[in-house]
């Protein structure tokens, strides 16, 4: 099996602090690998890293996405490439609607990859198609990005943009946080249809509760920069009885 | 919005960031001697076979203007105007007024055809509304489509050179009644030269059927532009009247100044858009235009209604102030206005609405981007007198700032005289979040695609207000204006 | 009250300084006489305000220029004891009470005053200690917009000839109030004073100050103050005013707050007094991190002009400015406010936020707002709203309908309208001291807390 991603001694610092102190992760091709970790170990700063946003600063180490070099691409380039961030705080853009700004999105993520863009009548099939299988009502998509959404909502948002871009790599950042029990599991449903041998996730968590409806293949412990620990399905069941104090030790 | 990736790649395919509009077009031109005299406003009057009362006027307005001097509150600098330096009068020479589109020079024709103007009736299909088209090039107007089906419905949409001759009894009474010659210099000195420009009459209880349209081009060099609009709309009549403009790239600056005024009687209502793109000048703030435009509706009637819709992208310096006299009880005062400057332009636009009548409101939404090292201001006034019993307004502008060399200036004024009133102005300036920027990119968009959308975004609540055709067009003068702001 | 013949002009002005020139305290400075000379110079180039002065747009001095007034002398009799306060005695540290702009009365009411808070007058400190004064009096009023917009500022600095002066040393934090009085006493003629106060705060130095301008009597006279405040690295000065001089009275105010790093100046204006008023205040965020808060409530009845004008400029990273402005306007009154926030290029990252909101009382009633932002820097965030209209129709039946007449429901309406203004007032005593002027304002009284 392929490696999709490979990170290998990753250092990265933002405002001149370092976070990330050579990190080291492989996720193979069609794998869903978990990271949880306690607040401030640097989970969402690795979501950034990977997605190129700025002050985000790389000191040291590489990072190998479909065997090239990520680090070197910017934002736009990762996501035609099939990177797909599902932000812990999705951003509001006001004016635009929804469905404009995905059929923005996807047809410039097929330029870049040489493909037509879908006209109106295609994208809207599309989007029909996507909404009823996640049981999202129309009325989110007709509304302004993320504009007076509720958290549910907008996690909801993340995941049918998602479901729609059909990454290769869905990297989800506490996707899972403040949602009550449906909307997680339209989340898990989310990642659930998009699993494929030829896909990943990488699933950032505190909790080891979405892991109940999206069982990782693999799942890491992100502690002071570093992988602590990795393990199977079962070491996030483990660490949701321990907690995290033993890592806090560790590295103390 | 799909119009931004769609701009950007025009834009690409054109090989350079240039205005789109900026050809000429070769053609024989008849052209009154440089400079500005009396000589010079009677030729004017002469070769459009005016009446003496309009030369008289002319006249008048002409040493009123010798007097005036330059308005000096907008935020704005150039040096001064030398109006000698320029022709009053430019007119391509077959067009004395073309009986049919049929006796139109095929250049022209073509010239038009390059805007994307449509001068010509059967291109419109069948069973689609259509837009009705009058199309001013340098002094004169060229062409006047639709005229018989408006006619049907008793509309009179022509050249106001031909209304002065046909109908010189509206003319004469709503010609300066709402911005009089008087008004500020750059409206005096139209007053006393303008040369063409649209005249539209609604009868009473008629719905325009169409969409009336006037597209202004510069054309000549060193001529000045001085259209005059008149747009009266009868009790209980509605029209939606769109202008459009550009002219082509040169070094040198050329002034555009224009008064266009409304009248609406009881219960009409006038919806008047404007999508200005004149050429702004080179990236280093090399030429373009100076737009100095008197705009001015007066809702006379009760329960009338003027809307002023504009989208500013071009000119070298903007000055107007499209405005509202709400005189009739009830009647509704709108301004919603985007404003864009990039590189070296300079803005100073905004309203102003005069509530005299009972239960008027007006309402006004001003969107104004800054980039590169452009100077932007909004500039408004609502005034409530007296009588204005319950008058209502509510004002809100927002500004966005591209870049660290640009400005954006708020200056309201608000005067109020009457406690049943109820007044409220909002602000607020800000740059484009990183946040925002990020969310995009992440989800494919390229940086400039995804500053465009932000402000598309920023701008939709005016741009909603504009015609469907006008939207789409719009939408791409927005990304276009904006192109090299970042990175 | 006999009015002079001769109406007040530039001109006047102008000869009143010739005459007292060489009597002027300070005379024999050689820099303040530059001062001086430099300062009536520019009044007489602009003159008196008129209306095409843009910051001028909306006040006519025309009651100043009915009247002739003569330049204020010593000669003012006022029982100290009778005047009223507004505080406690137990609740200010000291009392400082000027009587037509001369200072008459400096105590300290307790005993254990700290080291390092000097607090005098300026006649005083240009007699006996000039040269510190040098530098902080010919600070303000030379930037563009203050050469062409505040003449009467530079004619105070051409006339003033006593005023607060207080200095707070490094590190020194005064706990009380210092409470300071200005007292207009209309005599035969009509008088004019041009009172000029400094203050002046040392790197982490705390002080409270708080004005009191009010008029015994119902004569014209006319009080043209001056204040420079200068608030140097992690100094906060709270600078509290209430303006109840008497119903003839002319009252201009013009105050510079300068700010140093992580400065702040908490600035507040209750204005209800004077036919004719205005007070501007500018302030400088110059020092990184300076913060500014700028409030006010204004009440005014009859033929009463008030004209509130400030201008916050943001001139390095990091600042942030807090504005708002309320006022209720009755009879025939006219209320003028006018705020500018600019946020210069190098300010990135600051923020600027204003309020204006109206009421207008009667049918006669007139405001006019000017809000102005002008923005040069891009990371910024920046805001102003200004609203006029009447008393909240709901609100009022709401009141009526639980049994409320309706005049006294207007008075609550008015007065809690009022109160946000008013709330955030750090010095002790002072909030009830002022709602209770408030509620005089409403009952028609001239309100005052008698000693």
């Amino acid at each position: 099996m392929d490696s999709l991603l490979e990170i290998k001694n990753l250092h990265a610092r933002v405002d001149g602090k370092p976070i990330l102190k050579g990190l080291d992760l492989v996720i193979p091709t069609g794998e869903v690998h978990a990271i949880m970790g306690p607040n401030g170990s640097g989970k969402s700063t690795l979501a950034y890293v990977l997605t190129g946003r700025d002050g985000y600063e790389v000191t040291e180490g590489e990072v190998l996405y479909k065997g090239r070099d990520l680090l070197t691409l910017t934002p736009e380039q990762r996501a035609g490439e099939g990177m797909f961030l599902a932000f812990q705080y999705p951003v509001e853009i006001p004016g635009v609607p929804n469905t404009t700004f995905l059929k923005e999105a996807l047809n410039a993520q097929r330029k870049y990859r040489g493909e037509d863009p879908l006209d109106a009548m295609e994208f809207v099939k599309l989007m029909r198609r996507k909404t009823k299988e996640l049981g999202i009502s129309d009325d989110l998509i007709k509304r302004q990005v993320n504009v007076g959404f509720s958290g549910g909502e907008k996690k909801r948002n993340e995941v049918l943009q998602m479901a729609i871009l059909e990454p290769t790599l869905a990297v989800l950042d506490e996707t899972d946080s403040g949602l009550d029990i449906d909307a997680l599991k339209i989340v898990a449903e989310g990642v659930n249809a998009l699993r494929a041998p030829d896909r990943s996730a990488l699933i950032i968590t505190h909790y080891q509760r979405l892991l109940e409806y999206i069982v990782p293949d693999r799942v890491h412990v992100l502690a002071h920069g570093r992988i602590a620990r990795s393990g199977g399905k079962e070491l996030a069941i483990e660490l949701e009885r321990t907690g995290y104090a033993a890592f806090a030790e560790a590295a103390a | 919005m799909a119009a931004s990736i769609e701009t950007t790649q025009q834009v690409q395919e054109m090989g350079e960031r240039t205005y789109k509009y900026g050809f000429v077009t070769e053609i024989e031109t008849e052209t009154a001697p440089k400079g500005l005299s009396e000589d010079i406003v009677r030729f004017i009057s002469a070769k459009k076979e005016e009446p003496a009362w309009l030369l008289e006027w002319r006249l008048k307005a002409y040493r009123r203007w010798l007097e005036m001097p330059e308005p000096k509150w907008a935020n704005v600098t150039f040096p001064p105007i030398d109006y000698q330096d320029s022709y009053y009068y430019s007119a391509p020479k077959t067009m004395d007024g073309p009986n049919s589109l049929d006796e139109i020079d095929p250049e022209l024709l073509r010239t038009y055809e390059k805007l994307g103007i449509p001068l010509k009736e059967q291109e419109i299909l069948a069973g689609v509304t259509g837009v009705a088209v009058d199309a001013v090039f340098d002094s004169v107007s060229v062409a006047t489509t639709f005229k018989g089906k408006l006619e049907e419905q008793g509309v009179i949409f022509c050249p106001i050179s031909e209304a002065i001759r046909e109908h010189p009894e509206l003319v004469r009474k709503y010609l300066g009644s709402v911005v009089p010659p008087g008004d500020n210099k750059h409206a005096c000195l139209n007053s006393a030269v303008f040369t063409d420009g649209s005249f539209v009459y609604i009868p009473k209880g008629v719905r325009c059927p169409m969409e009336l349209s006037t597209y202004f081009r510069i054309n000549a060099a060193n001529t000045g532009q001085f259209e005059r609009t008149l747009l009266i709309a009868d009790a209980g009549s509605y029209v939606s009247y769109l202008e459009g403009c550009t002219a082509p790239m040169r070094d040198e600056n050329q002034l555009h100044a224009a008064v266009v005024e409304l009248i609406a009687l009881d219960d009409a209502e006038i919806k008047y858009s404007t999508v200005q793109n004149w050429y702004p000048g080179d990236k280093n703030g090399k030429g373009g235009i100076y737009n100095f435009v008197t705009k001015r509706g007066a809702c006379r009637g009760r329960n009338s209604k003027i809307s002023w819709t504009q989208v500013e992208t071009g000119s070298a310096i903007t000055w107007k102030y499209p405005s509202c006299i709400l005189q009739g009880d009830n009647s509704v005062g709108e301004f919603y206005s985007v404003a864009i400057t990039n590189n070296y332009q300079q803005a100073d636009t905004g309203t102003k609405m005069i509530h005299i009548g009972k239960n008027t409101r007006s309402r006004i939404v001003s969107k104004g981007i800054s980039a590169g090292h452009a100077q932007q201001t909004y500039r408004g006034l609502v005034k409530i007198s007296a009588k204005a019993e319950g008058a209502r307004n509510h004002t809100q502008c927002d500004s966005l700032l591209i870049g660290d060399r640009c400005g954006a200036h708020t200056v309201p004024y608000i005067e109020s005289k009457n406690r049943s009133a109820i007044v409220e102005h909002e602000a607020t300036t800000s740059k484009i979040s990183e946040d925002q920027l990020f969310y995009c990119r992440q989800r494919g968009l390229s940086e400039e695609d995804a500053v465009a959308l932000v402000v598309n975004g920023f701008c939709r609540e005016v741009l909603q207000q504009l015609p469907m055709e006008f939207a789409v067009e719009a939408q791409k003068l927005v990304s276009i204006s904006l192109e090299g702001s970042v990175g | 009250m006999p009015e002079s013949a001769s109406p007040t002009t530039a001109q006047s002005f102008v000869a009143q300084f010739g005459a007292l020139r060489d009597t002027l305290p300070g005379a024999g400075l050689p820099w303040l006489r530059e001062l001086r000379e430099d300062g009536i110079a520019r009044f007489a180039k602009l003159g008196l305000p008129g209306p095409k002065v843009e910051a001028w747009k909306y006040t006519r001095l025309r009651p100043l220029e009915r009247i002739g007034f003569v330049p204020a002398g010593a000669a003012a009799q006022v029982d100290l004891d009778k005047l009223p306060a507004l505080l406690p005695h137990t609740g200010v540290g000291h009392r400082v009470v000027f009587v037509n702009g001369r200072l008459r009365q400096c105590l300290a009411l307790l005993a254990d005053q700290p080291e390092g808070v000097e607090l005098g007058g300026l006649a005083d400190a240009l007699r006996h200690d000039p040269d510190p004064l040098a530098a902080e009096l010919g600070r303000n009023g030379n930037g563009a917009r203050a050469r062409d917009g505040q003449p009467l500022f530079a004619l105070n600095t051409a006339m003033m000839q006593d005023g607060l002066v207080l200095r707070v040393r490094r590190g020194i934090s005064v706990a009380l109030p210092i409470e300071v009085i200005y007292v207009g006493a209309p005599g035969p003629e009509p008088v004019a004073f041009h009172p000029r106060n400094l203050i002046v705060l040392e790197p982490g130095a705390r002080a409270t100050v708080v004005e009191h301008h009010i008029g015994l009597g119902a004569g014209a006279y006319f009080a043209n103050g001056g204040t420079d405040i200068r608030i140097e690295e992690g100094a906060q000065l709270h600078h509290y005013k209430i303006q109840d001089e008497g119903p003839e009275a002319i009252h201009i105010a013009t105050t510079h707050v300068e700010l140093a790093r992580d400065a702040l100046y908490d600035g507040f204006i209750l204005s209800k007094g004077a036919r004719l008023s205005r007070q501007e205040v500018a302030v400088q965020l110059a020092g990184e991190g300076s913060e500014c808060h700028l409030n006010g409530a204004y009440m005014l009845r009859g033929e009463q002009h008030c004209d509130i004008t400030t201008t916050i400029d943001h001139l390095a990273p990091r600042t942030s400015s807090r504005e708002v402005f309320k006022g209720v306007i009755d009879d025939q009154a006219r209320a003028v406010f006018q705020g500018r926030i600019t946020v210069h290029r190098d300010a990135q990252q600051s923020n600027g936020h204003q309020l204006s909101k109206a009421l207008l009382l009667s049918d006669r009633a007139e405001i006019d707002a000017k809000p102005e932002l002008e923005i040069f820097a891009d990371d910024v965030k920046c805001s102003h709203g200004a609203t006029v209209g009447d008393l909240d129709r709901d609100a009022l039946f709401y009141l009526r309908a639980r049994g409320i007449p309706e005049a006294a429901a207007r008075d609550i309406l008015i007065e809690a309208f009022l109160a946000e203004t008013i709330n955030n007032i750090a010095a002790e005593g002072l909030c009830p001291a002022l709602m209770s002027s408030i509620g005089h304002w409403l009952g028609g009284t001239t309100g005052r807390t008698e000693p």
